[in-house]
């Protein structure tokens, strides 16, 4: 037998499960199989993020895990892809911004 | 040989098509195969797809999918041969070539978790089969959300079923545009017009002499008609010579500038119009996913891909490459050079009736990419959108006009000297995104030195990795072929 390790596993059913997640505390709610992007962008969300220099928002943008503009905090965890994670229920999902020493506050 | 068996061990990284087709040819010469991909399914980019079974997918989501048979065979045949091990969510994060060959650092589990598992990969060889991401060439407001690449309204449209807007612009140069569009119209967006940068001239250059030659590559052109028919079924217009000169809105895009190009890409002054949208999906091509073949050591061309030779062999004796690594070729040529890559890795046999089928189909791929740079391919005028603030390193927020400066200053175009100074290029995506404006911008060859990390992890992650402690690091004195038993490995239905 071939060996297939699939971590985030499939979803199953014929139509996908609805997932709630918390964003800064509020349910927003997708379906199981979604990305935390997909269900943030369905929630009609488009920034999640604040940058750390000139404090401007930013979502998704490549959308492939390759320029890491749509981090967010998941279940504390700061930095995490929202383009590739997908999301679980009860997911507790923070915008992110960090500070950097000198930038402008 | 790596096994007691005495079979040699092929690692493939990536499992888009290139992958597949490697992985399974590999098998059938008689290798241990240990195929990984970042994502928790295969298929790559070109065939993301909902993560459920793949029998329920229903036919809005089969209608967005090409060749979708192409890559249900090569699938089921690497998931039920006994000697491909195929590991999901496995981020590559390091690759070093040591004296007895490469190794391979893999972080598995969700992206970006804490406590992934690490796995170390000892192989014979391995198939880089990394595949490409979107360039887009940066504009003003090209940083306000609502802005993506057309890969990433493409992925979200398939993979999520989500569009990225509603009243969509899609933007940039390349026949990829058009499957963007019309998968946006598939889920329900209206996509108000699809902008090609090449003018009319470029296109009839790259396109039109000898299109016997291009029938050859079937396949491709067929998929260009199916694309071009869906457009005209939504009435979606397709205007070449214009581009997105800049975006606008405040905490979200709102509307876009869009003027008209001469031959060179410069903007023609007096033709801007604005459009109103709520999504702006823009791309240039694509550039290839080097970072895994550069650490292994192996040549890069000119023209930055990875150098193969007419078996796919790179100059590392020990590593092959295949797929949009060596070469934006598209799906077709991807399946061939990934089947040569797998069966010339795992020792087999070059003059067998499949082998020669396979040289053949990648010439008859070759034209294809010769043709998109002819038609597509960036010039320069392009810089003549950006204005001095528009923001160019998109993670540590590097303008137009301060890289400027910085070459005026240290008066150096040396791309190094300019991002330690400038900073762009020196954030979180390691430049993945900027490097190539960058580069044009200073006039510079592009500049894309050896990196060690292939991925950006966390310090905890390498301190976990690289701790006695964890259960799959290879050392010296594991035997060989110990390297990847995985304790918890389960089957997925």
């Amino acid at each position: 037998m071939s060996v297939v390790r699939n971590p985030a596993g499939h979803f199953g059913g014929d139509r996908p499960d609805p997932v709630t997640i918390s964003v800064d505390g509020v349910p927003v709610t997708g379906r199981a199989g979604q990305t935390i992007a997909a269900v943030l962008l369905a929630a009609g969300e488009t920034s999640w993020r604040t940058t750390s220099f000139g404090e401007a928002p930013r979502g998704l943008f490549c959308g492939i895990g390759v320029c890491f503009d749509c981090v967010v905090e998941v279940n504390g965890l700061a930095d995490v892809r929202a383009c590739l994670r997908r999301a679980h229920d009860g997911d507790v999902v923070v915008r992110q911004q960090i500070r950097l020493p000198g930038a402008t506050s | 040989m790596s096994t007691a068996a005495g079979r040699r061990h092929v690692a493939v990284v990536g499992a888009g098509p290139a992958g597949l087709a490697a992985a399974r040819a590999a098998a059938e010469a008689g290798a241990r195969v240990t195929l990984l991909d970042a994502a928790d399914q295969t298929g790559g980019q070109y065939w993301r797809h909902p993560a459920e079974p793949l029998d329920h997918l229903g036919p809005d989501d089969l209608s967005v999918q090409h060749g979708w048979r192409t890559y249900r065979a090569p699938d089921d045949a690497v998931r039920s041969h006994p000697s491909i091990d195929l590991v999901t969510g496995a981020q590559v994060w390091a690759a070093e070539q040591h004296d007895d060959g490469p190794r391979l650092h893999v972080l598995v589990g969700p992206p970006d978790d804490l406590d992934r598992d690490a796995l170390t990969l000892a192989p014979d060889a391995v198939v880089v089969a990394t595949g490409a991401h979107d360039r887009t060439l940066p504009f003003p407001g090209w940083d306000l959300p609502g802005v993506t690449t057309a890969g990433a309204a493409q992925a979200l449209a398939k993979g999520d079923r989500v569009a990225v807007g509603g009243r969509v612009v899609v933007a940039g140069s390349g026949p990829f545009l058009l499957p963007v569009a019309a998968t946006l119209a598939t889920r329900g967006t209206s996509v108000v017009e699809v902008l090609e940068a090449s003018g009319a001239r470029a296109l009839a250059r790259g396109w039109l002499p000898s299109p016997w030659r291009v029938t050859r590559s079937a396949g491709k052109l067929i998929e260009l008609a199916g694309y071009a028919s869906t457009q005209l079924r939504h009435r979606i217009p397709y205007r070449v010579g214009s581009a997105v000169v800049a975006a606008h809105g405040t905490t979200r895009v709102e509307a876009v500038t869009v003027a008209r190009l001469d031959g060179g890409w410069t903007p023609v002054r007096g033709t801007e119009r604005t459009v109103e949208a709520d999504a702006v999906c823009v791309s240039h091509g694509f550039t290839p996913r080097l970072e895994v073949a550069i650490a292994l050591g192996t040549r890069i061309t000119p023209a930055r891909f990875v150098a193969v030779d007419d078996r796919q062999r790179t100059s590392n004796a020990h590593v092959w490459a295949a797929g949009e690594t060596t070469g934006i070729g598209g799906v077709d040529a991807a399946l061939a050079e990934g089947w040569l890559a797998g069966h010339d890795a795992a020792g087999g046999d070059p003059d067998t009736a499949d082998a020669r089928r396979a040289v053949h189909r990648r010439q008859a791929t070759r034209e294809i990419a010769a043709r998109l740079a002819r038609a597509h391919g960036i010039r320069p005028g392009w810089v003549g959108w950006l204005s001095d603030d528009t923001i160019v390193c998109r993670c540590e927020e590097v303008t137009a006009g301060r890289l400027r400066e910085t070459v005026a200053l240290t008066a150096s175009t040396d791309p190094v000297s300019v991002k330690l100074t400038s900073r762009a290029g020196l954030g979180i995506c390691q430049g993945r995104m900027c490097s190539p404006a960058v580069s044009s911008l200073l006039g510079a060859p592009d500049a894309l030195e050896a990196r060690p990390v292939v991925t950006p992890v966390r310090l905890g992650d390498l301190a976990r990795a690289g701790s006695p402690t964890t259960k799959r690091t290879t050392s010296h004195g594991t035997r060989p072929g110990d390297e990847h038993s995985t304790p918890e490995r389960k089957d997925t239905p």
